[in-house]
């Protein structure tokens, strides 16, 4: 049982998802949806337990053995992003019943539990698969599935949204489909560590870097890096609430694990940071995505509007860091990843609970909400420092790495400008608080109750894992920078 | 004349990509945008499969006295694709359907106009 680890991974919420239709009834639904995915955030802890004891561990589909069949690899830095997606969908799933009743009309509420398995399994495949056409295939099954929870949203605006990212996300898939095909031709191999092996051979020929280039944009277009980002706003802001807490925690980080896979396993670092670049793209991008985004994120009067402006924002945190091209750097930007999902989890589970109450998230909704709901609007507080990077939460945590990490490279001016990027966050977090607290209800509006437990749990859940994680570093630190060490190279 | 003409099967794909691709950002209407999207990723189907053929050598079924077999790996590998292109076109065309029941149009720029009229709206109301 044990041995096969890595493909239960996969296959229990894929064959979970469609036995969601004999059960029909909603609540029975989700209490399966939720075992489901408990299950497989159970066997991503054991997984990456054996990882960390033992070592790389590689499973042959089906007994073919690699290059030629299809290898599962698992190591340090798949592991642990498999652990932060099985992990969030986990606990936003335990709300999930609640916060739909009121979003999503009852016929389709088994539908709902159904795309959200496709597109965890989709996550979960793509983190663990060690095969390139298999990263495709699965990227496919998570967006269509993400296309389709989009547009479950109560607004007709989440028609418009989910068709723009249909749009954007296949032209992205595409691309990587092309970067894929590319190597299969000079190489003759799709398994990852074959092509490892083998692309240094052909690395000299243009067709190496137009694949490099195909790959790179159609990841970028699914990272949402800043300028290709303009999908995830309206995509964020319309789907139903319990669906943007799961993707914003984790579908960008999926796509950034693929950049690193692909740019430090499989092309290599000579490779990667020599024939193009890259370095200097991705700095400057990711800068830009940290202050534009943040500065558009004040301006805005829709809550999850702002935090998804925020989402781009955070992003370029990471770029950055992969951009220092150091184990230092990559080290922020993987713990980054992980803090990331944890406070835009907290937040946006923040937001379900807010949408069930007012059933709005318009700030000027928000007045006087401090009181009426003090335990949503506290997660709202802490979830907004952790975003800040105020000390004692996880986003101190990363800034603090992402700083050390470029003094480290003596950038010092980078160092400033991401301390700087922080007090955007304070204004576009402060907002909201000061509505929330300072602002006297509107006139005849009816008060409203706090969140049922039912909510309130999940919530305090990823903002305790915030205060938590942002204490006692060990585990995130530790893991994140074996990972990044084993990436470069390093012996640890 | 060798760049033209021996390596047709790409300028084929470049041609088509690019025609897909212009569809997709210059035309409005919903449907010719999915059309577009079709071409676009057909043309990478067509790259894939060109790709697999071997000069001088037949289609991979195993027969006496052949020695020499195109590679089938790719035609595989774009039966998935295909597939997936067939449930992306599949969902694009349902949400089509759905966005004209919610709207009433099909065209981009009146969606978009109709969505930021909404938003003057709503500012006017708490105003």
């Amino acid at each position: 049982m044990l041995v096969h680890l890595p493909i239960l991974q996969v296959i229990v919420p894929l064959i979970a998802a469609p036995a969601c239709l004999i059960l029909r009834r909603p609540k029975l639904v989700w209490l399966f949806a939720l075992f489901a995915s408990s299950l497989a955030f159970i066997i991503s802890i054991l997984l990456l337990q054996q990882v960390m004891t033992a070592g790389t561990i590689s499973y042959e589909l089906g007994g073919w053995s690699p290059p030629w069949g299809i290898e599962y690899r698992i190591d340090k830095l798949n592991a642990f992003i498999a652990l932060i997606i099985s992990g969030i969908s986990t606990v936003v799933l335990l709300a999930a019943q609640t916060s739909i009743e009121k979003e999503i009309p009852k016929d389709k509420q088994p539908l709902f539990y159904i795309l959200y398995l496709l597109s965890l399994s989709g996550m979960l495949g793509i983190v663990t698969t060690g095969d390139a056409f298999n990263v495709f295939v699965f990227l496919e099954i998570s967006s269509l599935s993400a296309y389709s929870l989009i547009a479950l949203g109560k607004d007709r605006r989440a028609l418009w949204a989910s068709f723009q990212y249909l749009i954007m996300g296949t032209i992205g898939a595409t691309f990587i489909l092309i970067g894929i095909g590319l190597m299969y031709q000079m190489t003759g191999t799709l398994n990852m560590a074959d092509l490892a092996v083998r692309l240094p051979e052909v690395a000299e020929t243009r067709t190496i870097t137009t694949a490099y280039v195909f790959f790179i944009v159609g990841v970028c277009l699914k990272l949402a890096l800043f300028p290709l980002h303009f999908w995830l706003p309206n995509a964020y802001a319309y789907a139903p609430s319990i669906v943007t807490a799961f993707f914003a925690a984790t579908s960008t980080k999926v796509a950034a694990y693929l950049l690193i896979r692909f740019t430090f396993s499989i092309f290599g670092i000579s490779f990667s940071f020599t024939t193009l670049p890259i370095e200097t793209m991705f700095l400057v991008m990711g800068l830009l995505g940290i202050f534009i985004a943040s500065t558009v994120a004040i301006y805005q009067d829709n809550i999850k509007h702002v935090f998804a402006y925020s989402s781009v924002a955070q992003v370029g945190y990471m770029i950055v860091g992969f951009s220092l091209s150091t184990p230092a750097g990559l080290t922020a930007m993987l713990l980054h990843m992980f803090n990331h999902a944890l406070m835009k989890g907290a937040l946006f589970m923040a937001l379900v609970a807010i949408m069930y109450r007012v059933g709005s998230s318009k700030i000027n909704d928000l007045q006087g909400l401090g009181r009426q709901m003090p335990l949503t609007v506290a997660a709202i507080v802490v979830g907004g420092l952790s975003l800040i990077g105020v000390p004692l939460t996880v986003g101190f945590v990363s800034k603090w790495y992402l700083v050390v990490a470029a003094i480290e490279k003596g950038w010092w001016w980078l160092a400033g400008l991401v301390l700087l990027g922080s007090l955007l966050a304070v204004i576009y977090v402060w907002r909201i608080v000061e509505t929330a607290y300072f602002k006297a209800p509107i006139l005849g509006q009816q008060p409203v109750k706090e969140a049922p437990m039912a909510i309130l749990v999940p919530v305090w859940l990823l903002v305790s894992a915030n205060v938590y994680f942002g204490i006692d570093t060990r585990f995130s630190v530790e893991i994140a920078a074996s990972a990044a060490k084993s990436l470069f190279g390093v012996a640890q | 004349m060798t760049m033209i003409l021996g390596l047709y099967n790409y300028w084929v794909v470049i041609v088509l990509m690019m025609i897909g691709f212009y569809i997709i950002i210059a035309h409005g209407h919903l449907i010719k945008k999915i059309i577009g999207l079709n071409i676009f990723q057909t043309s990478v189907f067509i790259f894939y499969i060109s790709v697999g053929k071997v000069e001088g050598a037949t289609a991979p079924i195993w027969q006496e006295g052949i020695i020499l077999y195109s590679n089938p790996l790719p035609h595989v590998l774009i039966l998935t694709a295909i597939v997936v292109g067939i449930a992306t076109t599949a969902l694009g065309l349902a949400l089509i359907i759905r966005i004209k029941e919610a709207y009433g149009v099909i065209d981009e720029d009146e969606i978009q106009a109709m969505d930021n009229q909404a938003m003057v709206n709503q500012d006017k109301e708490h105003q």
